[in-house]
């Protein structure tokens, strides 16, 4: 057997890898790339516990998450396409409209 | 007694006059002003005719009568402590003194109102003119009627306001309305000499009435010499020598010739200025009761006739040198009553007004005739040519020179015979007397002589107009000219043969057993005394004949090698200057110093007050601006500066609010981490 805690490094290292992108990609396209990121890794924590402690629940958790990560991300690229449309660009930075 | 019930309506008619000419006079033509004017002072000659037989009758007596009391004073303390209890009436008093001073004032002011209305038919003014002569003869009958010294005050203030009033009638000329300030403040400064007089009299014999106080003085209360009764003569005197023009307060009478020539006759040579002589002659009681004060009114009546007397002798104005004989004149009766014979004064008084006043209208009428010259170096050989006037003023100048068996004759010499031989008399006073007597004589024929002989020095366009003047102004010269004449005989003396009615007229006024003693002596001292200066009168007629008849061009070489002296005289001896000096510029100082205080301190200080607050609001200002307005600010900057750290941290990115959302969360978790 793999023990859990490499899949749980495995998870922590991926969710870090996902707040990483997200604090600091410029492209927004890549940011909500780095949010499915921390979905998947979180996914990923889900499973590990189902299969440590036998139990089905982490599995079907993780199902919802997969199913709530696809509504976000279409939800996600249609506020980018909206957001394309008024401000020409997919530039994080650009995009500082409440800025004081 | 008819007239004496109503004497009252003597002062009143021309009162009546005078508010009448000030109410409605602009409306009235000059005819109908001089029916009023001109009427009303000839009923009240004839009223005070009717009053003066009837006087007569009463023998002796005066007649008092009262109209109501003016001032009730109640009890107060006398200065010997005894109660006393002043009222002071509105009253009259007729007896012989006042007697003759009333016929003087109305005969006399009568005849000058009809003077008038030829004199000042063409000048504006003329109901205003009238309106103060009126004015003037109320006031002067209230002063000699007046039964009490505080209503003669009154009368006394009054004719010295109409004297200002006329003495500036002809407003517009400065040197007019000069003259009639310069009358009444001198006047005033004499007035308040009068008042601490009556005051002085009033604390000592506790009233103010005429017979009231001469009784109390000849009662034998006071010793001969007394120091109240003196400081209260000399206080008495002050007033008059502010009034009869005597030294020291003698120099506003030539700067009111001014006036028209109506008011020089009228008021300064018969009336106004002898109130003085009158109001020392009431107060003879007290006077007899000090010898100081009359050594001190002889002594300055004597100066002053002599000192007038020099100035005269040099003046080239005629109505100059008739004023210093005015002054001179008013010398001679002070002199009369400073050696006790006051009767003496006045009949000086009666026959100076007569002629005095003739004088003063005949030179009225030679102005008149030379459409206003008055300069007498530019008159002459004016004889045949106004003759009416001539030979009037011919018996005037006789009259005042002491001409013998004419008017002045007779008064002025009586007075030099008293001065010499009264027991208050003395031989320097009749030196004085007698040399002003030539003095007198010489100057007033220089005037007639420069006038009316000679050869003419009037300038051709003047020559063509000189005429004769009307009617109304050579009447009353004749009937003055008749005074000037006969006025004397009622006081033929008896070292003459007469029997010397005036005097005895007047005896119950002035009874003195001192100098009654004295009249009983060698008549013919007397007689050879009135020779000697019917010779020196003619001395001077003669020398003034020679020198403006005979040869015109000496009196240039006497003044030139006179000098100094000539100058001295010419300039009224710098008196002028010298008040001026002393108290006129002294006074304006103090006015100037009153004015720089309203100026500087005053002024400053209400400029003062403006500055402050101007000052109080630039402050007010300043500091809303820069205090209250800068909190303000210094508050908003402070938001402002706190705030910043803030404000950054909203930056518009998603990702700076993301980055802060971890950074909690791992702060939760650090502190969770710890603790367990």
């Amino acid at each position: 057997m793999i023990p859990t805690h490499y899949y749980l490094l495995l998870g922590t290292a991926l969710f870090t890898v996902g707040v990483v992108g997200v604090l600091t990609r410029r492209n927004v396209i890549v940011i909500l790339m780095s949010i499915e990121l921390m979905l998947n890794a979180v996914n990923i924590n889900l499973v590990a516990f189902s299969h440590w402690f036998k139990e089905i629940d982490g599995q079907a958790f993780a199902i919802f998450v997969i199913t709530d990560a696809a509504a976000e991300a279409a939800i996600g690229l249609g506020l980018i396409i909206a957001l394309f449309r008024n401000k020409e660009t997919v530039n994080a930075d650009e995009i500082d409209l409440l800025k004081w | 007694m008819l007239f004496l019930d109503y004497i009252w309506l003597i002062p009143l008619l021309p009162a009546l006059g005078a508010a009448i000419q000030f109410f409605w006079g602009r409306k009235l033509s000059n005819q109908a002003v001089s029916l009023v004017s001109v009427g009303l002072p000839g009923i009240s000659f004839l009223w005070a005719l009717g009053c003066f037989f009837q006087l007569l009758r009463l023998d002796g007596t005066a007649f008092t009568k009262v109209m109501y009391t003016w001032l009730p004073a109640g009890a107060f303390r006398l200065t010997d402590g005894t109660l006393g209890n002043l009222t002071a009436d509105v009253g009259f008093q007729l007896d012989a003194l006042s007697a003759v001073m009333m016929l003087v004032v109305t005969g006399i002011g009568f005849l000058i109102h009809i003077y008038s209305i030829g004199y000042m038919g063409h000048e504006g003014g003329y109901y205003r003119f009238f309106g103060y002569m009126n004015l003037f003869m109320f006031s002067m009958l209230v002063l000699v009627l007046a039964d009490n010294y505080l209503m003669m005050f009154v009368g006394w203030e009054g004719v010295g306001l109409c004297s200002y009033l006329l003495i500036g009638f002809y407003f517009h000329r400065k040197s007019a309305s000069d003259a009639g300030k310069k009358a009444f403040i001198v006047n005033r400064i004499g007035d308040a000499g009068f008042l601490l007089g009556v005051m002085l009299m009033v604390v000592t014999f506790g009233s103010v009435n005429f017979l009231q106080v001469s009784e109390a003085a000849r009662s034998g209360r006071f010793a001969v010499g007394d120091g109240v009764i003196t400081a209260i003569c000399i206080l008495l005197f002050i007033g008059a020598t502010g009034k009869s023009a005597q030294i020291p307060l003698y120099t506003w009478l030539p700067d009111a010739m001014e006036g028209p020539t109506p008011v020089s006759a009228l008021i300064h040579a018969a009336t106004m200025v002898t109130a003085g002589v009158y109001m020392v002659a009431r107060s003879n009681a007290l006077f007899v009761l000090s010898p100081a004060a009359m050594g001190l009114v002889a002594g300055i009546g004597a100066a002053t006739a002599i000192w007038a007397a020099s100035i005269g002798l040099v003046q080239n104005d005629i109505k100059r040198v008739l004023a210093y004989s005015t002054v001179s004149q008013l010398g001679y009766m002070f002199l009369a009553c400073g050696v006790g014979a006051f009767g003496a004064g006045i009949f000086h008084l009666m026959t100076h007004a007569f002629f005095k006043a003739l004088l003063f209208l005949g030179s009225g009428s030679v102005i008149h005739a030379l459409s206003g010259e008055q300069d007498m170096r530019k008159m002459g050989a004016l004889w045949s040519k106004i003759p009416t006037t001539a030979k009037t003023m011919l018996v005037a100048t006789l009259a005042i020179s002491g001409a013998p068996l004419l008017s002045g004759f007779f008064s002025k010499d009586e007075i030099l015979w008293q001065s010499f031989a009264s027991p208050y008399g003395s031989k320097l006073l009749w030196v004085v007397g007698v040399v002003t007597a030539g003095l007198t004589a010489f100057y007033m024929f220089r005037l007639f002589f420069m006038t009316f002989a000679g050869k003419s020095r009037v300038p051709h366009e003047v020559e063509h107009h000189v005429h004769e003047s009307p009617r109304s102004m050579t009447i009353p010269l004749v009937c003055l000219a008749v005074g000037a004449v006969a006025a004397g005989w009622i006081g033929w003396p008896k070292a003459l043969g007469g029997s010397n009615h005036f005097e005895h007229f007047l005896e119950p006024i002035f009874e003195n057993p001192a100098l009654r003693e004295s009249a009983h002596h060698a008549w013919s001292l007397e007689f050879g005394l009135m020779a000697f200066s019917v010779l020196v009168a003619a001395a001077g007629f003669y020398l003034a004949y020679r020198w403006y008849v005979q040869r015109p061009e000496a009196p240039e070489r006497v003044a030139a090698a006179a000098g100094p002296a000539y100058q001295i005289l010419l300039n009224k001896y710098y008196v002028d200057e010298l008040y001026d000096a002393l108290f006129v510029n002294r006074a304006k100082d103090v006015g100037n110093l009153a004015a720089a205080f309203d100026m500087a301190v005053v002024d400053g200080g209400v400029n003062g007050v403006g500055w402050s607050t101007r000052m109080t609001a630039e402050i007010s200002r300043l500091w809303d601006l820069w205090v209250i307005d800068g909190l303000v600010n210094v508050l908003a900057f402070t938001v402002k500066v706190l705030s910043y750290p803030v404000r950054v941290i909203q930056t518009g990115l998603v990702q700076t609010y993301a980055l802060l959302i971890v950074l909690g969360v791992l702060i939760f978790m650090g502190y969770y981490l710890i603790h367990f």
